[in-house]
């Protein structure tokens, strides 16, 4: 048996202790270990961003960030985004825009999303695009997807008010 | 009217269409093979227009196999099979 | 361009509800293949070749069966042995004993990265381990990853028993030709006499993969009662559950497939490659076995499309008539026959009013992962070809290159160079509506700035379809389909469903059935879901409405043929029944009112696209950056035009990958060196500009209400689109995909201007 590292971290708001081996990443022990399989492995080495998480605000690809590493981190997954019974907004527009269609992206792209309007809550189409950059979609040639953010970015304006 | 595929024409003498009495697939292809011997080994396997092949009645790739009906004024292509992504 | 009063006549399609599997979606939920979680699963892992060809003398599996944590091995010898039966899959048929080595090698690997083996452990870490362990004995032959040396006498020959078959007859030496296409129309030598201009160009593009990026999965259950289960991601279940039962010979019945979630299939999720040698897995160890492909197993062990060699040439009159073609197609299969050359030789001059015409075209093996449909299969390999040569008519001609595709287009009554005759059809709508849109409109200035436009087309196919409904007592309809739903067709199929019952989308509840809980449906693909599943979900509508008015009488003491149904209510004389209300008596009036249909629809139509594309060429680097994108198309009716735009956009990006980016590069030993997404490098948000969407409503007269397939023709023009824009813009007219820099930057430099 390889012996297992425990790891005490914060995942969508609520403490969660798990024990991992040294070679398990953080998409690994979140999907198998703690059955959150909202994040979804496309590449597992970084080039797809389904596996997008936000490590105390900032969007990872989880597939390269050591399930050791996360010790005392604050991480929140596509579980953790709608509050109560109400999707995020970014979750809404999503579905408004119809900017998805297999889905299997979908999860990155909005923790993405939500990592850049968290930082920049009116982006230009530009910055959209370099920010999402890191996911890959091969179903809906991202158009969907920008009009969907460029909508969250409306709405959350409008909520903060 | 039934057209008969280039492929098939080193069979028919050049021809590459005629007129064929049937109502259904199966009476094609057997007077088919009754005016031009050999066709039928190439277009039907056991009870089936063979693997890869399909028909085209009128437009529209047959349905039902041998059994697909044939108009009196229908046009019968034999093509490749196709699917889709 | 649908007129608005017709549009008034419906009032659920054309709107644009959001989908029933929506939320599930956006927030994690949804199950996909790899989120399936059972008591007891252990995880296998597959052993691949490293060698593009050799023969398989021996393997010994003996180290990795006593290595800690691994539970099962499995290898050729575990298989059934498969004879050269022909299986019927419904959407084509295949040779089991190729299929079968093809998801286990047999006597030899033909291709880099081809299953050899494969074991079960406690993890998949432990699973990987043990897969070091197992020693495999090649003997390295030649190989061949280039469709034209495949095809020389002196080519590498990659099965002894392949014979060439031309329309069912057999050539009598072994080759790596399976197939030989030949379609004539007219007289080829007289059309080109009357020609005044003729271009013939050749023309290569390479292997491109599908890309979804969900890799494949499976998970099966092989149970002590000899019953097998298996949860996979697949296009068609039922597919999946004959090519499984195949090559396990068993029968179907002991094999239920259940569909989860797909993250894509393009056409690559057709074929199993995973699905038997799982239960196979799961038969020796007694226990669910999953099995998940890394990303470079799905480059390198997964379908390619064909990498192609073509030569097109057509000619016209001065006053601008085409008035001959010829083409000669050559695209590779991968290690097993099957390519796509049927399609694409039927579809290379699809969109063209040809009087004299010749098409060859060639199925041909090499060395590559055997290579399956991918959107529209074959033809934007053609159409890249035929729309390159039809711009450099239109241009010798000195005509716009739109009205010269307007002269010629394809219209009703056109017979296709393959023998057929057009219906109704709507190539020419979508060059008008190009015509009319603001992009043609609008003035393209500035340096190296080009505009090219390409039209494309491809089939719909209709094939099987089974759709069960049950009323529930609130006015709802729990619709069962067996289509699986890559892109919102549940929400698709659901509003036809609830147009002709005349209830809300919302008040449908579509779901997926696994092959134990629906009837037979062929495979999500063709371009044929919202079609033929369509079309039955109005039928299972229409049983419901009858059933509804048997209902209705009852309750009014009348004859069924006295209830009317108008606005999705029931009448008769002064009474009136929603169907909510209606629904809330079945109780007493006889029972639960149930709904089925079949369907296996013919007349399945033909899908016509036109793009413009607006490109810029840096001249230092020859990197194409795509300014302004506009894809046309005609749906025949648009049933939610948000998921019809969304088809044409992903089709388009796709299409703007093939043309610039993607391709398969192969080492000389054969073997794939860039099987990541980072090498192979498919298009980012930041890649690409909005693709605009313009959608052509000419009904379809097959169907009820008008639709044709969407999901294919939009990748078919973009290369061609793009190849017209870079000429347009260089004054370099590129025969060769992907036109990514180094190929351009060649071209520019050389100067090669037509």
């Amino acid at each position: 048996m390889v012996r297992k590292t425990h790891v005490a971290t914060t995942i969508n708001g609520e403490p969660v202790e798990f024990l991992c081996e040294a070679r398990q990443s953080l998409l690994e022990v979140l999907r198998e270990t703690l059955g959150l399989t909202g994040s979804k492995e496309g590449c597992n080495n970084g080039n797809c961003g389904a596996c997008t998480v936000l490590l105390d605000g900032q969007p990872v690809d989880s597939c390269l960030v050591l399930a050791v590493e996360v010790e005392g981190a604050q991480i929140t997954t596509i579980e953790g985004l709608s509050k109560d019974s109400r999707l995020h907004p970014i979750q809404q527009c999503f579905l408004e825009d119809a900017a998805l269609q297999c889905g299997i992206c979908t999860p990155g792209f909005i923790m993405s999303a939500k990592a850049l309007l968290d930082r920049d809550p009116n982006p230009s189409e530009h910055a959209i695009r370099f920010q999402l950059a890191g996911n890959l979609c091969r179903c809906t040639g991202y158009d969907k997807i920008i009009r969907a953010v460029q909508d969250s970015a409306k709405r959350m304006a409008g909520q903060n008010k | 009217m039934v057209y008969i595929p280039s492929q098939w024409r080193d069979l028919t003498g050049a021809v590459d269409r005629l007129e064929l009495p049937g109502r259904n697939l199966r009476e094609i292809s057997r007077a088919l093979e009754a005016r031009f011997p050999g066709i039928a080994e190439r277009l039907v396997e056991g009870d089936a227009i063979a693997a890869g092949l399909a028909a085209s009645i009128d437009g529209a790739i047959a349905s039902r196999g041998m059994y697909s009906p044939v108009g009196p004024t229908s046009e019968v292509h034999f093509l490749p099979a196709i699917g889709g992504g | 361009m649908t007129p608005k009063s017709e549009r008034k006549k419906y009032k659920v399609i054309g709107t644009r509800p959001i989908r029933h599997d929506g939320a599930d979606k956006v927030t994690g939920r949804a199950v996909y293949g790899a989120d399936l979680r059972l008591a007891g699963i252990v995880h296998g892992k597959i052993l691949r070749s490293p060698h593009a060809h050799a023969k398989v003398k021996s393997i010994d599996t003996s180290a990795a069966e006593k290595h800690p944590g691994v539970l099962a091995v499995v290898t050729r010898a575990d298989m059934p042995n498969l004879k050269n039966k022909i299986a019927d899959l419904g959407e084509g048929s295949v040779n089991l004993a190729h299929l079968g080595a093809n998801v286990l090698a047999h006597d030899k690997v033909l291709y880099k990265g081809h299953a050899v083996a494969a074991l079960a452990a406690v993890n998949p870490h432990v699973a990987e381990e043990a897969l070091k362990l197992i020693k495999v004995d090649y003997e390295v032959l030649p190989s061949v990853t280039w469709v034209m040396d495949a095809m020389q006498d002196d080519a590498p020959l990659l099965h002894n028993d392949v014979f060439t078959k031309s329309m069912g007859k057999r050539a009598s030496k072994p080759s790596n030709v399976p197939t030989h296409i030949h379609f004539e129309k007219g007289n080829i030598e007289e059309g080109f006499q009357a020609a005044d201009v003729i271009v013939e160009r050749e023309f290569k593009t390479a292997s491109v993969h599908q890309g979804y990026i969900e890799p494949h999965v499976s998970t099966a259950l092989w149970n002590q009662d000899g019953h097998v289960t298996v949860w996979t991601s697949t296009q068609g279940a039922f597919t999946a559950r004959a090519q499984t039962a195949e090559l396990l010979q068993i029968p179907v019945s002991q094999v239920t497939v259940v569909p989860c979630e797909i993250g894509g299939g393009f056409g690559g999720k057709i074929a199993v490659y995973l699905e038997p040698v799982a239960a196979l897995l799961s038969r020796k160890c007694g226990r669910p076995v999953k099995m998940v492909m890394t990303r470079e197993d799905v480059f390198e062990g997964t379908g390619p499309t064909p990498g192609s060699f073509m030569r097109v040439k057509l000619g016209a009159t001065k006053d601008g008539k085409l008035v001959a073609g010829e083409a000669w197609l050559a695209y590779d299969a991968g290690a097993f026959p099957g390519g796509v050359i049927g399609p694409g030789a039927m579809c290379v001059f699809s969109c063209y009013e040809l009087p004299h015409a010749k098409v060859d075209g060639y199925d041909v093996l090499d060395n590559k992962p055997k290579t399956q449909a991918y959107r529209a299969p074959g033809a934007t390999q053609a159409a890249f070809a035929c729309e390159t040569v039809i711009d450099e008519l239109a241009e010798k001609l000195k005509i716009d290159p739109l009205e010269f595709r307007l002269k010629n287009a394809a219209k009703e009554g056109t017979r296709r160079v393959d023998g057929p005759v057009y219906p109704r059809v709507g190539l020419v709508e979508t060059l008008e509506a190009a015509k009319n849109s603001p992009h043609w409109k609008s003035k393209l200035e500035g340096k190296h700035r080009g505009r090219g436009i390409a039209s494309g087309y491809w089939f719909n196919i209709g094939l099987k379809s089974s759709v069960a409904a049950n009323v529930n007592n609130d006015g709802t309809v729990s619709l069962i389909e067996g289509s699986t739903d890559i892109g919102g067709t549940r929400t698709s199929i659901a509003m036809q469903f609830a147009e002709t019952l005349g209830i809300t989308a919302e008040a449908v509840h579509p779901r997926v059935g696994d092959t134990d809980s629906v009837g037979y449906t062929d495979v999500t693909g063709g371009s044929r879901t919202t079609f033929a599943t369509g079309l039955a979900a109005h039928e299972v509508a229409l049983d419901i409405q009858r059933q509804m008015r048997e209902r209705a009488a009852i309750l009014w003491e009348c004859e069924a043929s006295q209830v009317q149904v108008e606005d999705g209510a029931y009448c008769h004389k002064d009474k009136k029944l929603t169907f909510a209300e209606l629904a809330g008596q079945l109780g007493h009036t006889g029972g639960p009112v149930v709904g089925r249909a079949t369907v296996s629809p013919e007349g399945a139509s033909n899908g016509f696209g036109t793009h413009l594309v607006d490109v810029e060429v840096d001249p230092d680097t020859a990197k194409v950056t795509i300014l302004r994108y506009t894809a046309i198309q005609d749906a025949g009716r648009a049933i939610h035009p948000s998921y019809v735009e969304g088809q044409m956009q992903g089709g388009a990006v796709q299409g703007i990958g093939w043309a610039l980016n993607e391709e398969y590069v192969y080492s000389d030993q054969g073997r794939m060196e860039n099987a990541s997404y980072l090498d192979y490098r498919m298009p980012t948000a930041l890649d690409v500009p909005a693709i605009e969407t313009i959608i052509v409503e000419v009904p379809n007269p097959a169907h009820p209400y008008g639709v044709r397939g969407v999901g294919e023709t939009p990748i078919v023009a973009p290369p061609a689109a793009i190849a017209n824009a870079i000429y347009a813009a260089t004054g370099v007219r590129m025969t060769e995909l992907p036109m990514s820099p180094p190929r351009l930057w060649a071209a520019m430099s050389t100067g090669k201007k037509s």
